[in-house]
């Protein structure tokens, strides 16, 4: 694995390398490059299998991560390439050249995440969603329970406890006096 | 290999170098020319794996052109993970697929432990292997009773289903829920095996080898069977790459990649577990493959039930889960269901709540990118067999 | 009253079909739904009676609930004994067993489906999620209350809901068929409109016909 990863870094940039388990590796690099690393990976080092393809939202820093999972049948090895794009302008070029089912991912991002692919097979059809008119709902400023308030009738009676208050008050009504009261869980 | 370069329609195969015109290796589909129909298999149709949908374009029987259609049952579990906090979290991952919940317990809480940095105890370890074996077998006798169902073939659905109910049981007594167990959570498992769980569970797999020989005698050996699944729905070595194929479906088309022994995870290491795989690569060869999984699960089980230790600690201590903060991380953890690699991608941002849990479903692409590809070509009468072939289960492509 | 009023209320009376097309609005009636009066005293008795024995579901599993319809149709439960029976197309069925929680695309198909029913029809519903949305309260695409969009006549608690449990929900809708209180069909046409405004608030792109298929 470090050869491969030295061999990469002999041709691009890599910003970060986490080795999270023996079978497990995320790297960093930058968006132009993600073509090149993908189609060197898959044709020169045996990285055969895309896993996944998903998308972070980090709203506080304006950025998408993407993530591209590989596996290696070889070595056994999963790699983790992450990537940041732009929120506003989010548009990332497609990869389904180099996987044909590849456009499903992409299709599910532009849907759910509202991230562009130009050029993806069948991007613009609908995936999951029927009649959608709000944001793309995956995205951090949508609020699901304000939705779902507004539109869908709610049951009236179902109310929302604080546990330990209601556990307190309810189920354990000499919880106070015990000689455990002092401790502190927080 | 015979089988593959032979094709079942090639004897009475329209000639279909005219009709229909191809353009750029697309077919040209005119519906008001009237020589195409189009067709809806699907959400309400007794033949379709699930809630879901596929779009066929037919002329004659046969199919010229399928669209799967998901979403039916789309609940938004990523967003809701979202909201709740890790340990609300576990009693909502189990429900992402219904036939097999437990592969998603396992995921997402070694996920979560693997980001707290939490060792789970040992017999938690091989509760957690069983408890995944248990799943793996109630999941694949439903699965071959939809497969003879879907040829018309009642009977194996009743005595499987009736076995799996069987099995069901145990898991009630283990766990406490027939359907939904909500038992792995993060930190090792939630309760200790009852007593004499072990003996019952070891009566229950000599029934269930006995059930598995009337199968292979009435299932296996029929010549309807054979010539209804045999060269249907053929997935070529070359295939396998290029649409993510995983779990059964590959090794039926000889990839060796299977979870359990590429990267062994909880007791596997410890336990006698051989790949399985086949050449052929058609629908008929995937139900061997399973068939004889079965019976690996089933030896599997009695192995852990014979190497499970009596006593020992089931949790590992956790903190208080209300304010259970992660740290910053991410990671990505699979196992092997039924139908291959499942995984989850969990990232932390050091809050009590997950930033994002991602699950990956080995049927995603399988339902979706293979059946289209797979279903041209058949006739109707053959797409239910080719979808239970392939063992789709929307609940985990659309979650 | 003139001519010219009669005209408008019959206007009023019959659906406007929105949904379609100029060219499909020729396609189907825009009749409304009527409430229907039971018949004479014994002879409505054993209609219901015949009724009551014989259920035939649809077979459209909507949710997860469809998994323990499995158990229950084979050997183990084996809901034949009852008079359970599942059936392929709408038009045969009389019982819609609504399998847990709906999604905004599901409940346009059942919306459909059940429209698609001929009377008299029930409807039976699984799981927590159908009664208040259960874990689901707060999603984005699950409906909350089954109720609003079509009548229900049976609630089945529980996530999921045992075989048993779905055995105990039929019996008791024998029971109140037998007794003449199972009147969904009726409830839909009399508050036909309620319905039509709940459901097409959650079914934005409406391309459907009102009632009639």
């Amino acid at each position: 694995m470090e050869q491969i990863l030295n061999r990469l870094k002999q041709k691009i940039e890599i910003k970060s390398v986490i080795n999270k388990r023996a079978d497990l590796y995320f790297i960093t690099i930058k968006k132009e490059h993600i073509e090149l690393v993908l189609s060197h990976l898959k044709q020169q080092e045996n990285f055969t299998h895309l896993a996944f393809l998903q998308a972070v939202d980090y709203i506080e820093d304006d950025k998408f991560q993407l993530t591209y999972m590989l596996y290696n049948y070889d070595i056994k090895v999963n790699l983790g390439i992450k990537v940041f794009i732009d929120r506003d302008k989010s548009e990332m070029t497609s990869i389904h050249k180099l996987w044909p089912h590849a456009w499903q991912y992409q299709r599910e991002l532009k849907e759910l995440f509202g991230i562009d692919f130009p050029g993806s097979p069948r991007v613009d059809e609908s995936f999951v969603l029927e009649g959608w008119e709000e944001i793309p709902p995956m995205r951090r400023d949508f609020d699901t329970l304000a939705y779902s308030v507004k539109t869908f009738y709610q049951r009236p009676g179902r109310t929302t406890n604080d546990p330990k208050r209601y556990m307190k008050e309810k189920l354990y009504k000499n919880f106070a006096k015990s000689p455990e009261s002092g401790r502190n869980d927080e | 290999m015979s089988r593959i370069s032979k094709n079942k329609y090639d004897n009475f195969k329209a000639d279909r170098s005219k009709f229909p015109q191809m353009e750029n290796g697309k077919a040209i589909i005119d519906l008001d020319s009237h020589k195409f129909t189009k067709l809806w298999q699907g959400p309400q149709h007794p033949g379709v794996t699930g809630n879901m949908a596929v779009e066929l374009t037919i002329s004659g029987d046969e199919i010229v052109q399928a669209k799967t259609h998901v979403g039916y049952l789309h609940r938004g579990f990523e967003k809701l993970l979202e909201r709740r906090k890790y340990i609300q979290c576990f009693t909502i991952v189990c429900r992402i697929c219904v036939p097999e919940p437990d592969t998603n317990e396992y995921c997402y809480s070694t996920a979560v432990e693997e980001l707290a940095g939490i060792e789970i105890p040992e017999k938690a370890k091989w509760i957690r292997t069983l408890n995944m074996e248990m799943s793996r077998l109630a999941s694949f006798l439903m699965w071959l009773g939809g497969q003879a169902g879907s040829l018309g073939m009642g009977a194996i659905g009743q005595w499987t289903v009736g076995m799996r109910d069987f099995w069901l049981d145990l898991f009630e007594e283990m766990t406490g829920g027939r359907i939904y167990h909500m038992y792995m959570i993060p930190g090792g498992v939630r309760k200790d095996l009852p007593e004499g769980f072990i003996m019952r569970a070891k009566h229950l797999v000599v029934e269930t080898r006995k059930l598995l020989f009337d199968i292979e005698k009435s299932f296996f050996n029929n010549a309807i069977i054979k010539s209804r699944l045999k060269c249907l729905g053929i997935i070529t070595p070359e295939m396998v790459d290029e649409y993510g194929i995983v779990g059964p479906n590959a090794r039926a088309s000889g990839k060796e990649y299977d979870v359990r022994m590429n990267n062994p995870y909880l007791k596997y290491p410890e336990l006698d577990i051989k790949m399985i795989t086949s050449m052929g690569g058609d629908a008929f060869t995937r139900a061997e493959v399973r068939y004889q999984e079965i019976h690996q699960t089933l030896d599997l089980i009695s192995q852990i039930l014979d190497k499970i230790p009596e006593k020992g600690e089931i949790q590992a201590k956790i903190p208080n889960v209300v304010n259970w903060k992660i740290p910053t991380g991410e990671t990505y953890v699979k196992a092997e269901s039924t139908r291959g690699e499942h995984g989850f991608y969990v990232v932390s941002d050091g809050t009590k709540y997950p930033r994002r849990v991602y699950n990956r479903g080995a049927s995603y692409t399988q339902a979706i990118s293979v059946l289209e590809k797979l279903a041209v070509n058949t006739s109707i009468s053959d797409l239910a067999g080719l979808m239970v072939s392939l063992h789709t289960c929307p609940p985990e492509i659309e979650r | 009253m003139n001519k010219k009023d009669i005209n408008n209320i019959e206007k009023e009376m019959k659906l406007a079909n929105e949904g379609l097309s100029e060219k499909e609005r020729t396609l189907f009636s825009d009749a409304r739904p009527t409430p229907v009066k039971p018949l004479n005293k014994y002879l409505e008795k054993f209609l219901n009676w015949a009724r009551a024995e014989s259920l035939w579901i649809l077979a459209f599993g909507t949710g997860c609930g469809a998994i323990e319809l499995r158990p229950l149709m084979t050997s183990r439960f084996d809901m034949f004994r009852y008079g359970i029976a599942p059936r392929p197309t709408p038009r045969q069925a009389s019982v819609f067993v609504i399998g847990g929680y709906a999604s905004i695309k599901t409940i346009k198909r059942i919306v459909r489906s059940y429209e698609q029913m001929q009377g008299p029809k029930f409807v039976i519903a699984l799981g927590s999620c159908t009664i208040n949305g259960g874990m689901y309260y707060d999603s984005y695409y699950t409906i909350n209350r089954i109720d609003h969009y079509i009548p229900v006549d049976i609630y089945v608690a529980g996530c999921m809901p045992r075989p048993e449990a779905l055995i105990a929900g039929f019996n008791k809708l024998k029971m109140q068929i037998k007794a003449g209180k199972c009147d969904g069909m009726n409830k839909y046409a009399e508050n036909f409109d309620w319905y039509k405004e709940n459901q097409k608030r959650v079914i934005k792109d409406w391309n459907m016909p009102d009632y009639n298929w």
